[in-house]
C-alpha cells in the first residue's frame, strides 16, 4: 500500500482531518483516564473486611432518658443475654464502632512514652471477649481476651487498657520483625501490652482521610458506656439471618422499651453497610462507564459521517482508479490506511493529553499516576473503533463502479 | 430574511435526516451530561445565606501545645470551651455565637409517638438574628438566658407538626432526656445550603430539629456529636469538655465593615498573645478569620467527585463540540453547488454565512431542548442517590437559561469554521462543474 498519495490526499482536507484526529484524541484521553478510575474504584471495592460478612448484623442502639454510666453498662450486658438467647444467633459483641461503619474513633499509636510525633494511626475498636468470634476473625498470634480482663468504660476515662490484640498490619508497622505479641505500646492514655495479633480487619471507613491507616486497628477489651450510639454485632448460623435480623429488635424492645432502635438504619445487615459504605464508589465506576461507551459511540458516529462524506465526495477519483485497475480490495485499504494513519496522529497526541489531564487530576483530586497499560489499552480500542467505524464507508467505496470515471466528465 | 434562512435551514436539515439526527444528539448528551453536573455543583456551591454571608467570619485561635507543631499545618477548625466563651464575652464583634453539635432523645409527652433522637444545636442566643432564622411562632432567647442557663427550647417546624400538630407549641413542655424544656420558639422552614456553621455534622443534612442553650444543654447532659480534636492530657471527656484541652465548638462572628473585619483580626492577635503570655498557648501567634465562603473552600465543602464529574462532562462536551464541527463541515461543503448558484445570483459572503449560522443556531436549539430533557432524566437520577445532598439537585431558571446559553452558543461556535469554510466556495468553480 503507498501511503503517499494517501498524504497528499489528505493535504486537501486538512480541517477534516485534523477534526477526526482531535476527536480522537479527546476521546483517548478521557476514556484512558475514565477506565483508570474505574479500575481504582474497583480496586477499592474489592477490599477485604475480614468478616464473616454473610452472617452478619449490626444493631444501633440509643437509650433514652438519663442513666449513671454503670446502669447503661448493666443495661448493656442484658441486652447481650437477650440476643445471644435468640434462636439461630450464633454469637453477640457489642462495640463502639465495626468496619465500613463511616465514621469512629481513630488515635495515635507510639513506641515510647517520651515520642512527639504518633508512630502510625490506627482505629480503635472495643471489644469483650467474644468480639473475635462473633466478628469471624482469625488470630494469628498470642491469645484473645479474657472475661474478667473486660472492663467498662465510661466518658470519664482516658483510654488506657493494660492489654490490647492488634491487627498483622499494625503488627507489622510498629514491630516489622513479626514479634508483636508482648511489646508495649503507648495510646493515648499510657503503656499497654500486645498479647494477641489478629489477621484482617478493616478500619471504619473506606474513606480517603482513613486510608492512611486502612487495615492498622486496636482492639481494646472496654464496654463503652454512653447513651448515644453503641452497636450491638449479631453473628447468625447460616441462613438464618433474616429471621434473627427481624426478632432481634422485638425481644429488646420487649425487655426494655425505654429506647431508640432507628427503623430506617438501626438493624443493618452486612451486606446493606458494604453497599453504603462503597455507593459513592460504585455510582462514580458506571457513571464513568456509561461516559465511556458513549463517547466511543459518539466518536465511531462522526468517523462514519465524514468518511461518508469523503467517500460521496471523491466517487469520481475512485471510479478513476478503479478505471485504471485498482480492485475492490485496493481502494477498501485505501481507506483503512488513511483512517489508520489520521487515527494513529490522533491516538499519538491522546496519549500525550492523556498524561497531562492525569497530571492534572493527580495534582487536584489526589489520584494515583496513569499506568501505561491503560494508555495501551486506550490506544487500542480507539484504533480498533476506527477501523470499524470507516469499514462501512470504504465497502461502500470498494462498490463504486468504474463506470462512474466516465459519467458527467 | 431570517425567515428565509430558517426555512432554507429546515428545507437543508430535513433532506440528511440521519446526520441532523446525530449532531442534535450529539449536542443534546453533551449539554444534558454538563448540565446536569453543572446543577449539582451549582447547588452545592451555592452561597448558605445570599446577602449575609459576605459579612459572617469564623475566627480561628491555636491554644495546641508544641507536641507535632508544624508552622505550615492549618489552625484548628473549631475552638475550645475557654476560648470560645471568652471571645463570646468580649462581644468585640457585632454579634457572635458559641455552638456545637448534639443529639437528644425526645419523649413527647403524646401518647402513640414513641421516643427518638433528634440532631440538635446547642448554641448562644446570637445564632437565631446573626443566620437571619426565620421564625414561625415565638422567638428565640436572650442573652440573659444564655447566662442563667435557662431551660428553653427552639425546634423547627416539621418536629412542630410532629409533636404539636402545626400549632403554635409556645410555652408547651418538650422532655429530652429526663429533662423538661420550654418551648419558646418554632423556626419556619430554614435549611442553608451547605450546613455552614458545623461542617462536621453533615454537609448537606437538614439542620437540625432543636436549638438549646449551650448552657442549658451542659447542665442537661445532652450529648454531644461531631468533632473533638485533643491534644497534650486531653481524653474527649464529655463531663469536663469545659476544661479539656479539646476543641469541640464552632465560633461566629459578624462583622458588618473591612474596618471591623481589620479591628477583629487585631483583638485575635492581641487576645492568642495575652493567652501566651498567661502560659494558656505554647505555640508562635498565628490566628485565622476566614469569611463564610472562603472557610467553605478551605473545608472543600463541595465533594471531589462532583468537581471530577463536571469536568468529566464538561471533556465529554468538548468531544461532541468536535463532532458537531467535522459533521458540519461535511454537511456544508457537500452543498457547495447550492452555496455556489445563491452566491453567482448576487448572495454576499456575508449573507450565505448568515444562512449557515442560522442553521447551526437550529441544530443547537434543538440540540438545547433535547440536552434540557437529558438533565431533567440526569437530575433525577441524582436525586434517587443515597447521598446527603439528593434531593437539592434540582434545575433552577438561572441553570435553565444556562442550558439554552449554552447549547446555542457552543453550537454557533462549532458552525463558525464550517460556514468559514463554505464562504471561501468560488462561485464559478461550484457553477462550472454543476
Amino acid at each position: 500500500m503507498q501511503i503517499k498519495p494517501i498524504l497528499s490526499a489528505l493535504r486537501r482536507h486538512k480541517a477534516g482531518t485534523f477534526l477526526i484526529a482531535m476527536q480522537i484524541a479527546l476521546t483517548l484521553a478521557i476514556v484512558c483516564n475514565a477506565l483508570f478510575i474505574i479500575q481504582q474504584r474497583l480496586a477499592h471495592l474489592a477490599e477485604p473486611s475480614g468478616l464473616d460478612e454473610p452472617n452478619i448484623f449490626v444493631i444501633q442502639n440509643e437509650w433514652v432518658g438519663a442513666s449513671t454510666p454503670e446502669q447503661l453498662d448493666a443495661k448493656m450486658r442484658e441486652d447481650l443475654g437477650v440476643l445471644r438467647a435468640l434462636p439461630g444467633v450464633q454469637d453477640v459483641t457489642l462495640s463502639n464502632s465495626y468496619p465500613l461503619r463511616g465514621g469512629g474513633w481513630d488515635d495515635g499509636v507510639k513506641l515510647t512514652a517520651d515520642q512527639v510525633q504518633d508512630t502510625t494511626g490506627a482505629t480503635i475498636y472495643f471489644a469483650d471477649e467474644r468480639f473475635i468470634d462473633t466478628l469471624g476473625l482469625k488470630l494469628i498470634a498470642g491469645r484473645n481476651f479474657r472475661a474478667e480482663e473486660i472492663t467498662p468504660m465510661n466518658v470519664r476515662d482516658r483510654l488506657g487498657p493494660p492489654v490490647v490484640m492488634v491487627t498483622k498490619a499494625l503488627a507489622d508497622k510498629l514491630f516489622p520483625a513479626g514479634d508483636a505479641v508482648g511489646k508495649t505500646i503507648y495510646l493515648v492514655g499510657g503503656p499497654t501490652t500486645i498479647v494477641g495479633v489478629v489477621d484482617l480487619l478493616q478500619a471504619q471507613s473506606v474513606d480517603r482521610w482513613a486510608q492512611s491507616f486502612a487495615y492498622r486497628s486496636v482492639i481494646v477489651p472496654k464496654r463503652l458506656a454512653i447513651s448515644l450510639g453503641v452497636f450491638y454485632i449479631v453473628r447468625t448460623q447460616p441462613g438464618q439471618l433474616d429471621a434473627a435480623m427481624r426478632a432481634a429488635p422485638k425481644a429488646l424492645f420487649a425487655h426494655n422499651p425505654r429506647r431508640v432502635i432507628n427503623d430506617e438504619d438501626g438493624v443493618l445487615s452486612f451486606k446493606e453497610v458494604r453497599a453504603k459504605a462503597y455507593e459513592r464508589d460504585r455510582g462514580m465506576a458506571i457513571l464513568m462507564g456509561l461516559i465511556c461507551v458513549t463517547l466511543l459511540a459518539i466518536t465511531a458516529a462522526g468517523i462514519v459521517g465524514l468518511t461518508s462524506f469523503w467517500v460521496g465526495q471523491r466517487r469520481k477519483q475512485i471510479g478513476v482508479r478503479r478505471a485504471l485497475g485498482a480492485t475492490r480490495q485496493d481502494i477498501l485499504e485505501y481507506f483503512l490506511t488513511e483512517n489508520l494513519l489520521i487515527s494513529c496522529g490522533g491516538a499519538l497526541f491522546g496519549v500525550l493529553l492523556a498524561v497531562a489531564i492525569n497530571l492534572w487530576l493527580v495534582t487536584r483530586f489526589e489520584l494515583h499516576r496513569l499506568s501505561l497499560v491503560y494508555l495501551l489499552m486506550g490506544v487500542v480500542i480507539l484504533l480498533l473503533l476506527g477501523q470499524g467505524a470507516v469499514l462501512a464507508p470504504a465497502m461502500r467505496a470498494s462498490r463504486v463502479s468504474p463506470v462512474e470515471a466516465t459519467r458527467s466528465v | 430574511m431570517f425567515r428565509y434562512y430558517l426555512d432554507l435551514a429546515m428545507r437543508s436539515l430535513m433532506r440528511n435526516k440521519v446526520l441532523t439526527a446525530l449532531m442534535v444528539v450529539a449536542i443534546a448528551l453533551g449539554i444534558g451530561a454538563s448540565m446536569t453536573t453543572l446543577t449539582v455543583l451549582h447547588v452545592l456551591s451555592g452561597d448558605p445565606l445570599p446577602g449575609v454571608s459576605g459579612s459572617l467570619f469564623y475566627p480561628q485561635v491555636d491554644p495546641r501545645d508544641m507536641d507535632g507543631y508544624d508552622a505550615s499545618k492549618p489552625l484548628p477548625e473549631q475552638v475550645t470551651w475557654i476560648d470560645g466563651m471568652n471571645l463570646l464575652h468580649a462581644r468585640r464583634a457585632d454579634r457572635q455565637a458559641l455552638m456545637t453539635g448534639g443529639a437528644v432523645p425526645i419523649q413527647p409527652a403524646q401518647s402513640g409517638i414513641e421516643p427518638f433522637y433528634s440532631d440538635a444545636r446547642y448554641t448562644t442566643s446570637d445564632f437565631f438574628p446573626m443566620f437571619r432564622v426565620p421564625f414561625l411562632y415565638g422567638h428565640g432567647w436572650n442573652p440573659s438566658d444564655d447566662e442563667s442557663r435557662a431551660r428553653v427550647v427552639v425546634i423547627t417546624r416539621s418536629l412542630n407538626d410532629k409533636l404539636f400538630g402545626g400549632k403554635d407549641s409556645t410555652g408547651q413542655t418538650l422532655r429530652m432526656k429526663d429533662t423538661a424544656f420550654r418551648v419558646i420558639g418554632v423556626l419556619d422552614s430554614w435549611r442553608p445550603n451547605p450546613h455552614f456553621y458545623d461542617v462536621n455534622t453533615g454537609r448537606y443534612s437538614n439542620s437540625e430539629d432543636v436549638f438549646v442553650p449551650l448552657g442549658a444543654s451542659r447542665d442537661a447532659h445532652l450529648d454531644h456529636d461531631g468533632s473533638t480534636d485533643c491534644w497534650g492530657t486531653g481524653g474527649g471527656d464529655e463531663e469536663h469538655a469545659e476544661t479539656e484541652p479539646c476543641v469541640w465548638l464552632q465560633f461566629w462572628v459578624q462583622l458588618d465593615s473591612p474596618d471591623k473585619v481589620a479591628a477583629y483580626r487585631e483583638f485575635l492577635t492581641h487576645y492568642s498573645q495575652e493567652q501566651k503570655a498567661l502560659g494558656r498557648f505554647a505555640r508562635p501567634v498565628k490566628v485565622g478569620l476566614p469569611g463564610l465562603m472562603e472557610w467553605m473552600d478551605i473545608n472543600k465543602v463541595v465533594p471531589g467527585d462532583v468537581r471530577l464529574q463536571t469536568w468529566l462532562a464538561f471533556g465529554f462536551l468538548l468531544v461532541c463540540l468536535v463532532n458537531t464541527i467535522g459533521l458540519m463541515l461535511a454537511k456544508f461543503l457537500r452543498r457547495a453547488g447550492e452555496l455556489g448558484v445563491r452566491r453567482a445570483l448576487g448572495a454576499s459572503k456575508r449573507e450565505v454565512f448568515a444562512q449557515l449560522m442560522v442553521e447551526s443556531a437550529v441544530i443547537g436549539l434543538a440540540g438545547g431542548l433535547g440536552g434540557l430533557l437529558l438533565a431533567f432524566g440526569g437530575l433525577w437520577l441524582v436525586r434517587r442517590q443515597p447521598s446527603d445532598y439528593a434531593s437539592l439537585a434540582h434545575l433552577d431558571p438561572t441553570m435553565l437559561l444556562a442550558t439554552f446559553v449554552l447549547a446555542i452558543g457552543a453550537t454557533l461556535l462549532a458552525g463558525l469554521l464550517p460556514a468559514w469554510r463554505a464562504c471561501q466556495i468560488a462561485p464559478a468553480l461550484q457553477l462550472k462543474s454543476q
